[in-house]
């Protein structure tokens, strides 16, 4: 493959030539995980690997750090630093160069940091080891350091311990603990996955300046075709181990050549292609072989517009008490769910979107009372649920069913997944045993899957099967409504793209009303009929798709939609500034009254929150 | 639809393949294979009636020390009583205690644990009570009051040990419960409509049986060595039902010139409990739920 964009210093940082890794099975053979990788990073350079689950990305890194282990793995191949090859390290030689020639900063901010540690002593350490400074040195740096990655007051925070910083400020000091020694690389494993998208914006940014600064190269680990297009100068398609295309980022999302890259492409939801389209819409169905997209089927309104709503809801709030003493009332209260009202009506998707903790999920939960609210209206189909009784909240499950974001942990791993999908069937008597299994079997080949995979276990399945299986199992009680939370964010793009697919499919012949609760708003965009923005438990504006995505209203929709990620790297912004907003917190003390809130209508059905 | 084909056929195994011996659970087996097979026959194996003294026997040394006869290959007590019979059949009592009393302990352990967790608030907050009060009693006073005043029979030592020694498995277990609790498929369950008493027995009862076979098997151990103390203590299954424990006893007086009468039921009691213990372990790393997904 040709290299065709290469920044203006000649050599490279870091240049790894047919790099082959095998790792130890079970069974004591050896499997190849990564098969004749090559590339180049020169400095001031971003290189983006990209990849779904299990295409070996992140192997490529730990073989590049030498982190795998000279007993569990077979490395060949060269990964040239600075004119030496690492695979000719001894241990103790590597040790020098990590974190000192080349750093890494992983994906998850909360747990890659010393809870004892203070954020001061924890980057000192660094210096302490790779710079022989002394205490009082090292201590000065630090500083410096950490305000170089823009944390507010950096004096007073060096002696913090990690706890008290949020996540976005973590992953800074991880950035900062990465950055002190002036590394050549830094390795970047799915730096962002675990944040916000607004965190992650800011993160991005925070990065594209000290890459500026520092000159170092960057090799970007991710599965995010938004935030490849944001960083990455030049790109690397990984699939199943092997390099599918490589090449600069603009080519690669201009004309990818790969029919893997333009799979992957075309599934990714792109914020913004749904101007003008007033139906949600299918994800073309592409062809593996030859990369090609056959058009979606025309979209159907499946919304009845005329009959009374399936989901009504008025004023609902819900508060957690937390802090609460031994004896006596709590603290404070987390104002998770305030004073929302909206209405859901049948074969529609109304989605909630909003950041960590503004109590999506909450709602999501409340109005199926799998979380007690504290006041409100919530009318299922004419009934008020709210008042039901244990019995009566039993038989409404069958009308309202949820689905869980981890495919993972939403199956019983002891039992076959015949057994779980009869469960619901069985519990509320709809049927004999007998029946029941017919029944699976319909369900199961109604999401996709043979009949005959009711007779394995849920381990035997990938996350998307899963994920299928989950699906069936709320439809087996034939809700009119089932709150989707989060449903396919764990999924893979092409994987999430067709498991959104089946969800519409189902939505158009089983006229299924959704919650879709996603911090996701391309895929929101794609498939919701309305939307409804969550800050801080609060809907801040509600209205059709249309309307909130094409014509937002309320600041902080504006703020969501202008940090998504772009999938157009030709216009990617060249000076960015960076911004220390936080998500604020929505404890408040015991016995708080939020103020009352005024919605003003911006349009047809559009509402928007004024103070 | 690309992703219906079966990916993790590496993870397809069932559990209990899963379970390949090691050396030391062989061993561990092996010992305690021979003791349960000792239990039972007793009566073919001990050469002797465990509780005939014989005078003109005293003290007889093993088979290997001075002294030694074939006819008592592990020598005599200061009554001349068989020490191979009596250590088989103290086996018994062992075996006994420890297996009924684990079983008395887990099933009530197991309950209170599983509502306390399950429940929660107010209900657990009583259980644990509980627990804790009875942990903070010396139980060593517990079983002297409470055999004092019943009496000193097999089941009721049974039944005792039992009742005091349930507050492991119950803590063990709670904890386990609200972990449990928090995965989703639990929440999924409540979604469904699903009765809690079914989502309890259904769905977190068998997801914490790995944790209560691990300490089972452990605790078996240690009431082997409870009954041993009781029974040291006069305190235990009263004579002529002949115990390790007060084997231990007897032979106190004499270990200045007859070492074997402490020592041997000493081996016993050793040798048994390491390879429960070794067992437990060995069981702990194979079943420990948290690694599987």
């Amino acid at each position: 493959m040709p290299e065709t964009h290469s920044p203006a210093s000649a050599r490279p940082v870091l240049s790894v030539a047919n790099l082959t890794t095998a790792l130890r099975q079970r069974d004591g053979g050896f499997h190849t995980i990564i098969d004749d990788i090559t590339f180049d990073i020169a400095p001031k350079e971003t290189l983006a690997i990209v990849g779904e689950s299990g295409s070996g990305k992140s192997v490529t890194a730990l073989s590049i750090m030498g982190l795998l282990g000279g007993k569990s793995s077979r490395i060949s191949g060269r990964v040239e630093l600075a004119g030496r090859n690492l695979l000719d390290l001894t241990e103790p030689q590597m040790r020098a160069i990590r974190g000192n020639d080349i750093a890494m900063i992983f994906q998850e901010p909360m747990t890659s940091l010393n809870p004892l540690m203070t954020v001061g002593a924890q980057i000192t350490e660094v210096l302490i080891r790779h710079r022989g400074m002394t205490q009082t040195e090292a201590r000065k740096e630090s500083l410096h350091m950490l305000e170089r990655v823009r944390i507010p007051e950096a004096r007073a925070r060096l002696d913090e311990y990690p706890h008290r910083l949020s996540g976005g400020m973590r992953q800074r000091v991880m950035i900062a603990m990465a950055l002190v020694c002036k590394p050549r690389l830094l390795i970047a494993d799915e730096p962002t996955t675990a944040l916000d998208v607004t965190i992650q914006a800011q993160t991005l940014t925070l990065m594209k300046i000290l890459q500026e600064e520092e000159g170092m190269g960057i090799l970007f680990i991710t599965h995010d075709m938004g935030v490849v297009s944001e960083v990455a100068d030049r790109t690397l398609v990984m699939l199943r181990g092997k390099t599918v295309e490589r090449g600069s980022t603009a080519e690669l999302f201009a004309s990818p050549r790969h029919p893997y890259a333009r799979t992957l492409l075309a599934a990714v939801p792109t914020l913004g292609t749904m101007e003008g389209v007033a139906l949600p819409q299918r994800f073309p169905a592409i062809d593996h072989v030859t990369g090609k997209a056959a058009p979606p089927p025309p979209p159907v309104d499946t919304v009845s517009a005329d009959e009374p709503p399936v989901l009504r809801v008025r004023n609902l709030t819900t508060r957690y008490a937390v802090g609460r003493r031994l004896i006596g009332a709590p603290k404070f209260a987390i104002h998770a769910v305030e004073n929302v009202s909206f209405d859901l009506r049948k074969g529609e998707t109304l989605a909630l979107v909003g950041e960590s903790g503004c109590g999506k999920s909450t709602l999501g939960r409340s109005v199926l009372r799998l979380v007690e609210p504290k006041s409100g209206e919530i009318q299922l189909q004419g009934t008020d649920i709210r008042k039901l009784d244990t019995a009566g909240l039993r038989r409404m499950r069958r009308s309202a069913q949820l689905i869980f974001q981890d495919p993972y942990a939403s199956l019983d791993p002891r039992y076959r997944v015949g057994t779980t999908i009869a469960e619901p069937i069985l519990a509320h008597g709809l049927a004999s045993r007998a029946e029941a299994q017919e029944r699976v079997a319909r369900l199961l080949e109604r999401v996709g899957l043979s009949a005959d995979a009711a007779n394995r276990y849920p381990h035997e399945f990938s996350g998307g099967q899963r994920q299928r299986i989950s699906i069936a199992r709320a439809l087996s009680l034939e809700p009119a409504m089932i709150v989707a939370d989060e449903a396919v964010s764990a999924l893979d793009v092409s994987i999430k793209a067709q498991v959104l697919n089946l969800m519409l499919d189902l939505q158009e012949s089983l006229r299924l009303a959704y919650l879709f609760i996603s911090h996701d708003m391309a895929v929101v965009e794609r498939i919701s009929h309305r939307v409804a923005v969550m800050y801080l438990g609060e809907v801040v504006e509600i209205g059709p798709r249309n309307a909130v995505f094409g014509n937002p209203q309320h600041p902080y929709t504006r703020k969501l939609l202008a940090a998504v990620p772009k999938l157009e790297p030709s216009r990617r912004d060249r000076k960015p500034m960076l911004s220390n907003d936080e998500i604020p917190s929505p404890i408040r003390a015991a016995g708080y009254e939020p103020p009352k809130r005024s919605y003003r209508m911006a349009g047809t059905d559009h509402f928007v929150c004024e103070n | 639809m690309a992703d219906i084909h079966i990916l993790a056929t590496g993870r397809a195994s069932s559990r209990l393949a899963d379970l390949r011996l090691s050396g030391v659970a062989i061993v561990c087996i092996g010992i305690l294979t021979i003791f349960i097979l000792m239990a039972i026959f007793a009566a073919f194996i001990a050469p002797y009636e465990p509780s005939l003294p014989d005078l003109r026997a005293r003290l007889a040394p093993p088979v290997w020390n001075e002294g030694g006869t074939m006819a008592h290959i592990l020598g005599t007590d200061h009554l001349g009583r068989d020490m191979l019979s009596r250590l088989v059949y103290g086996s018994r009592i062992a075996l006994l205690v420890g297996f009924f009393g684990v079983i008395v302990a887990s099933l009530i352990g197991t309950a209170i644990g599983l509502i306390a967790g399950f429940v929660g608030g107010a209900v657990d907050s009583v259980l644990m009570a509980v627990v804790n009060t009875l942990l903070a009693v010396p139980n060593t006073l517990l079983y002297i009051t409470v055999l004092a005043v019943f009496g000193q029979s097999l089941t009721l030592l049974i039944i005792v040990i039992g009742c005091i020694n349930w507050t492991t498995f119950a803590r063990v277990v709670r904890g386990e419960v609200l972990s449990i609790k928090q995965r989703e498929f639990i929440e999924a369950s409540r979604a469904i409509g699903q009765r809690p008493i079914v989502t309890m027995i259904r769905h977190i009862l068998p997801n914490v049986l790995g944790p209560i076979i691990v300490i089972a098997t452990m605790n078996v151990a240690m009431l082997i060595i409870l009954e041993a103390t009781l029974s040291f203590l006069g305190l235990g299954v009263q004579p002529p039902t002949v115990t390790w424990g007060r084997m231990l006893a007897d032979g106190r007086d004499y270990v200045a010139t007859a070492w074997w009468l402490a020592a041997l039921p000493g081996v016993m009691i050793t040798l048994l409990t390491l390879s429960l213990i070794f067992l437990g372990d060995w069981l702990r790393d194979r079943l420990d739920t948290r690694s599987d997904q």
